[in-house]
């Protein structure tokens, strides 16, 4: 024990420290002596070079043991010195610089065998198990893992005394449980008690591993094994189940992003804007034009670009919007069949429009570095560009909800909704307000558009494709509540991702288009209508 | 009973409009077969296809018109209709194909065979038949407008909401319809027809015997459709439009009233689908496009709804300037289609059969047409009790 | 149940609330075959949405209702109420503007309403005769191939109290019936339901205080939802909590 934190503190320093001090200080082996003895020693000798080095457990020598067991070892004939040549690269075993071994250099490849591959292998592991580096030592024991070999077990309880990482110990007993589980000499109550070390430690691999060590276990083992598979395979459905709320979520974020500038159009001011999806398209061009700006000018600035867009977006689509509502919507009010026809054809010159500008074919927007990626978050795989994306979702609708709630614009804008004349009487600029509300709507489509660069192709037709599902989160939802068009997103995305593994992801659609027909049937005005008898007349 | 409905069917108007589809349908195949190409007044036989093809739009927006412009349901998914009439169509002609198929199987289609599939799905059965096919052109499309109209107008799913449903479901089967293991061909639909009939598709005769049949067809869905529309049925369907609660109160089931008329139209659309497909000698999923669906609605309402010619004007006049754009201005087609929908819905309301008699005001003034519920109405339908259909429920004020 | 034979309307303890708003609160109403009833009471009071409940618009949350002292209301639908025989007169005039006076009531005409007896239905001599009867009792009968829309307000409203006539029902509601009148016509739509209650039930809802004089039937005074009071005009006028709450001091 005592020897082992020596050994630790040792590796430390030898971190600190150039190596050649640290080495010199463990005086029990000469590395540079050993490597060189290497170059004329017999296959029997270098099996003992071999435990010597690996028995400093001092990491300056895994290149020489690699290079070995791969066959990039060499020994200079001329020089006398051993090296490592990599392709037509030589270097030093030890220092790893590049060595220039002269026009008369004659390399001769030191020969091992498939004994002595298995012992540096062996030895290797055991350098590795007892690495400085934590995530090193929890690949050795990953290694471990998959390849039981009854040889390895002191090696690994050597390994798991001298561990202060937990989660490393853990893999690594799971590592143990393993090889005594397929270990032929290993004692049944051994055997059974390692099950479980294996259900905790071995994570997403446990039910291959135990499946595998199923067929050969003994009769007696066997149903403790088959128990443990039971008891893992019921807790994977679980986990399933949360990586399909989390994928339903990412998507029910889209959604709420695409359907929630609909919400406002079509649910407070009763517009049905059906150019509601290319609002959405602009936007992702505008953070495209954003970035080719800043990639060409300011390429400094290339990781903030997203962010910089979103109010370019926000700007660019909430002034079309005002301008749609000037010079179209406000003469169809009051006609919603009308004013759909009329915004189908606006979207339609609009998507033509951008096709004759950027051509029909896909651009791409960078995702900044914050973006790129994904984390493991207790076994759900969680990439960050989808991770973003929910919060923006998220703060785009409570920002939404303030404007609406809190200010001067959201008073006004929910009392002409509530009664127009009235508003009006009351000295309330009803035409400004619907501008404004109209832009309100449009303006945030265009941040969709934003998120959308991240997860979507950028086409002409990038708003086509949400145009329908939007309308469909909206009715869904309610019309006229905004939390409705909350809810109704993200069911609707979780029940999409929780119908995809079982029908597809097509058939997943149809039968969501077929769910939702069939609930307005029953519900015509979704899922939090307004009651009362404003409705009934 | 039926005597009468057809004699009042026959007013002035259905009579000629009737009658000019009728001489179409024996002159267009007489100029194409008897006066020799080159000389004046030859129909060449493309063009035939061509204006064929426009006839059976025409029935498509006429079939459009009477949900729409007469009954006020705003239908986005018509063409949903029309292609499953035209699939219907387009599985018999698969069927005639035979051995003459790339792989030579005489049952299966090719698309099946590269699918390795072993034998005919149940639902391609009967098909080879020319009769039960065109049973199911009426079948398929009317069983369809029926369930989905049953649900949809016993809930009192209305004005943009039943829009936005229709067009989910046409949205829905162009989905499931593009999907290779649905059995109709994914992604390429239905073509490479040989025969209709015993007649090889490609035929002129056949070409011109395909265009006088659409034009018949056309000229008795103006005959159905006048009958509807002048009996005391179509001014309930025009009462159910302008004020749907009122005619409730008097009596009427409002339900089966959109129902007979939605079923009736989408069985006119499938029949438009039927006749289209051998015609253009392809049906894909293309079709169920919610676009195309809106597209018809564009006709109607440039020809003028609530009339029975406007829709055939719309969408002829549309078609025909789709065809001149798409091949000497292509780029701007698109441009020339929204302008389009964004002119007819501000300044031409009532289409160009409105404008025409506006312009040449026949008999009445026209303060004294309020065919459409205008713009004047919109101010009724904020307190009005019979607008639950049109607008949003917060607009209104609760009294 | 009893309580309801020979009756022509029955409500009892009918209740219904909009998001916890009690629109009507434990309302009881009972109208007798062949009476007339005018309804008066302030805004708010509830008289509309009694009227939506009796032909079907709204489910009332609880009570009776029952018409002609054995359907009960609350489980059907306005088609089927309206086939009962109960006619609706709106507040505002309701016709089928883009249709003309005849037609109007053409189709309203008291016949079978599905849709293929509507679709091959042709009019008979009798049906001639009885809407030309109709036109003439409200007066219309020069206008009847005009579009409805062009009507003055005052003819729509006759013309949809002939639209009334035409369905032939057993019980009348007839809401504001003289708004936008002249004084005139005011007395002529005064006569012309009294003489409609000689045959049927009347309901009236009315804010006309003279009109309802001229009426000279039963009234009951409604407030938030319930019977405020209930007599003849002067019993009812006479009551001070009537006096307070809706025709003021």
């Amino acid at each position: 024990m005592l020897t082992h934190l020596l050994r630790l503190a040792l590796l430390t320093l030898s971190l600190l420290l150039p190596s050649q001090i640290a080495r010199a200080q463990d005086a029990a082996v000469d590395i540079p002596a050993q490597i060189a003895a290497m170059g004329e020693a017999s296959l029997k000798e270098l099996t003992q070079i071999v435990v010597e080095l690996a028995s400093t457990g001092d990491n300056g020598v895994v290149p020489v043991l690699t290079a070995l067991a791969d066959g990039n070892l060499y020994l200079d004939e001329a020089s006398g010195r051993v090296v490592i040549q990599n392709g037509s690269t030589i270097t030093d075993p030890l220092t790893g610089e590049a060595v220039d071994l002269g026009a008369e250099a004659d390399l001769s490849r030191i020969r091992v065998n498939n004994g002595l591959r298995r012992d540096i292998s062996a030895a290797l592991s055991g350098m590795t198990l007892m690495s400085d580096n934590p995530a090193t030592r929890l690949a050795a024991a990953q290694g471990f893992l998959s390849k039981p070999d009854a040889a390895n077990l002191p090696l690994l309880d050597e390994a798991i005394a001298a561990e202060t990482d937990a989660n490393v110990r853990g893999a690594m007993q799971a590592a143990r449980a393993v090889t005594i589980l397929t270990s032929e000499d290993a004692s049944i109550e051994d055997k059974n008690a390692a099950v479980p070390q294996v259900v905790a430690g071995a994570g997403r691999n446990a039910i291959t591993i135990l499946t595998g060590a199923l067929a050969d276990a003994p009769d007696e083992v066997k149903p403790t094994i088959e128990a443990a598979i039971a008891g893992l395979e019921q807790g994977r459905a679980v986990w399933g189940a949360l990586q399909n709320v989390w994928f339903g979520v990412s998507l029910g974020s889209v959604l709420l992003l695409a359907a929630i500038g609909l919400a406002i159009t079509f649910g407070v001011m009763g517009v049905i804007n059906m150019a509601h999806g290319e609002m959405v398209m602009l936007g992702a061009y505008t953070t495209f034009l954003v970035q080719l700006v800043i990639r060409q000018n300011f390429p400094g600035l290339l990781d903030y670009s997203l962010l910089i867009a979103l109010p370019v977006a926000f700007l660019v689509t909430g002034a079309i919007g005002v301008g749609i509502e000037r010079g179209i919507i406000r003469w169809l009010y009051g006609r919603p069949l009308e004013t759909l026809l009329a915004t189908w054809g606006l979207s339609l010159i609009l998507q033509q429009t951008v096709r004759s500008i950027f051509g029909p074919t896909n651009q791409m927007v960078i995702a900044p570095t914050w973006m790129s990626g994904s984390t493991d978050f207790f076994g759900l795989a969680i990439t960050y560009n989808r991770f973003w994306i929910v919060i923006f979702a998220l703060i785009v609708f409570f920002m939404l909800l303030l404007i609406l709630n809190r200010t001067p614009l959201g008073l006004q804008m929910r009392a002409v909704t509530q009664n127009r004349r009235m508003a009006s009487a009351m000295g309330i600029r009803t035409p400004f307000v619907d501008a404004m509300t109209f832009g309100l709507g449009s303006g945030i489509a265009g941040l969709a558009g934003v998120a959308l660069t991240q997860i979507d192709n950028i086409s002409p037709n990038l708003g086509q494709n949400y145009i329908i599902d939007s309308f469909m989160v909206v009715v869904f939802g309610g019309v006229g509540n905004l939390w409705g068009t909350f809810v109704g997103a993200l069911t609707l995305g979780v029940a999409n991702k929780f119908l995809e593994p079982y029908a597809g992801a097509v058939l997943g659609k149809i039968l969501i288009l077929v769910l939702i027909i069939l609930f307005i049937q029953r519900r015509p005005r979704g899922l939090f209508a307004l009651k009362g008898r404003a409705i009934e007349q | 009973m039926l005597t009468q409905a057809l004699f009042r069917a026959l007013d002035k108007k259905a009579v000629w409009v009737i009658g000019i589809f009728l001489a179409v349908a024996v002159l267009v195949p007489m100029a194409n077969l008897l006066i020799p190409p080159g000389q004046f007044g030859h129909v060449p036989t493309y063009l035939v296809s061509l204006l064929g093809k426009y006839l059976s739009y025409a029935i498509l927006a006429l079939a459009l018109d009477l949900v729409w412009g007469y009954c006020g349901i705003l239908s986005l998914g018509h063409s949903a209709f029309f292609a499953l009439g035209g699939y219907a169509m387009g599985m018999y002609l698969m069927r005639q194909i035979g051995t003459r198929g790339v792989y030579g199987n005489p049952t299966l289609p090719d698309f099946m065979v590269f699918l390795n599939w072993k034998e005919l799905p149940w639902y391609w059965l009967g098909f080879d038949n020319f009769w039960f096919a065109m049973a199911m052109v009426v079948v398929v499309p009317g069983l369809l407008a029926f369930i989905f109209g049953f649900f949809a107008f016993r809930s009192r799913v209305t004005g943009v909401y039943l829009s936005i449903i229709t067009q989910a479901m046409t949205f829905a089967l162009l989905l499931a319809f593009f999907r290779n293991d649905m059995g109709f061909g994914g992604n390429n639909g239905l073509t490479d027809f040989k025969d209709i009939l015993g007649a090889p598709v490609q035929a002129q005769s056949t070409r011109v015997i395909l265009f006088a049949a659409t034009a018949i067809a056309l000229a008795l869905s103006v005959l159905v459709c006048s009958m509807i529309v002048n009996s005391k049925l179509g001014k309930v369907m025009v009462a159910v439009r302008d004020a749907e609660s009122r005619t409730r109160f008097i009596g009427y089931r409002v339900e089966y009233v959109k129902l007979f008329a939605f079923t009736v139209s989408a069985i006119m659309a499938g029949i438009a689908g039927a006749l289209y497909v051998p015609q253009v000698g392809i049906i894909n999923p293309g079709e169920f496009e919610p676009g195309n669906s809106i597209e018809v609605v564009i006709w109607t309402a440039v020809g003028g709804r609530g009339t029975l010619i406007g829709p055939i004007i719309g969408a002829i006049v549309v078609n025909l300037g789709k065809s001149w754009f798409t091949s000497a201005l292509p780029e701007f087609w698109l441009f020339a289609l929204g302008a389009l929908f964004i002119f007819v819905t501000l300044f031409l309301p009532k289409g160009i059969v409105g404008l025409w008699k506006q312009l040449f005001g026949i008999r009445r003034k026209k303060a004294e047409e309020p065919a459409l519920p205008t713009p004047a109405q919109s101010v009724d339908i904020e307190r009005g009790e019979d607008s639950a259909t049109f607008d949003n429920p917060q607009i209104r004020p609760a009294e | 149940m009893s309580k309801a034979q020979d009756t022509m309307l029955y409500l009892n303890g009918v209740s219904v609330a909009f998001d916890g708003f009690k629109a009507i609160n434990n309302l009881s109403i009972i109208v007798r075959p062949t009476e007339m009833l005018a309804i008066i009471g302030p805004n708010g009071a509830g008289k509309t949405t009694m009227m939506d409940i009796i032909t079907g618009k709204t489910r009332p949350d609880a009570g009776e209702v029952m018409f002609d002292g054995r359907t009960d209301l609350t489980k059907l639908d306005e088609a089927a109420i309206a086939n009962l025989g109960i006619g609706r007169k709106f507040q505002k005039p309701t016709v089928f503007e883009s249709h003309t006076v005849w037609d109007n009531l053409e189709m309203a005409l008291k016949k079978p309403r599905g849709i293929f007896a509507a679709l091959f239905y042709t009019a008979s001599d009798e049906d001639v005769t009885r809407i030309t009867e109709i036109l003439e009792t409200v007066r219309l009968l020069h206008r009847k191939d005009e579009f409805a829309a062009n009507l003055s307000h005052g003819q729509k409203q006759w013309l949809e109290i002939g639209m009334l006539l035409a369905q032939d029902p057993k019980l009348l509601l007839v809401d504001e019936p003289v708004a936008g009148m002249t004084d005139s016509e005011t007395e002529e739509t005064a006569k012309l339901l009294r003489e409609i209650a000689k045959t049927r039930s009347v309901v009236v809802v009315e804010h006309d205080m003279s009109f309802v004089r001229e009426l000279g039937s039963r009234v009951v005074c409604l407030a938030e939802g319930a019977v405020l009071a209930e007599g003849s005009l002067d019993q009812v006028s006479a009551n001070p909590v009537v006096i307070e709450r809706y025709l003021g001091r």
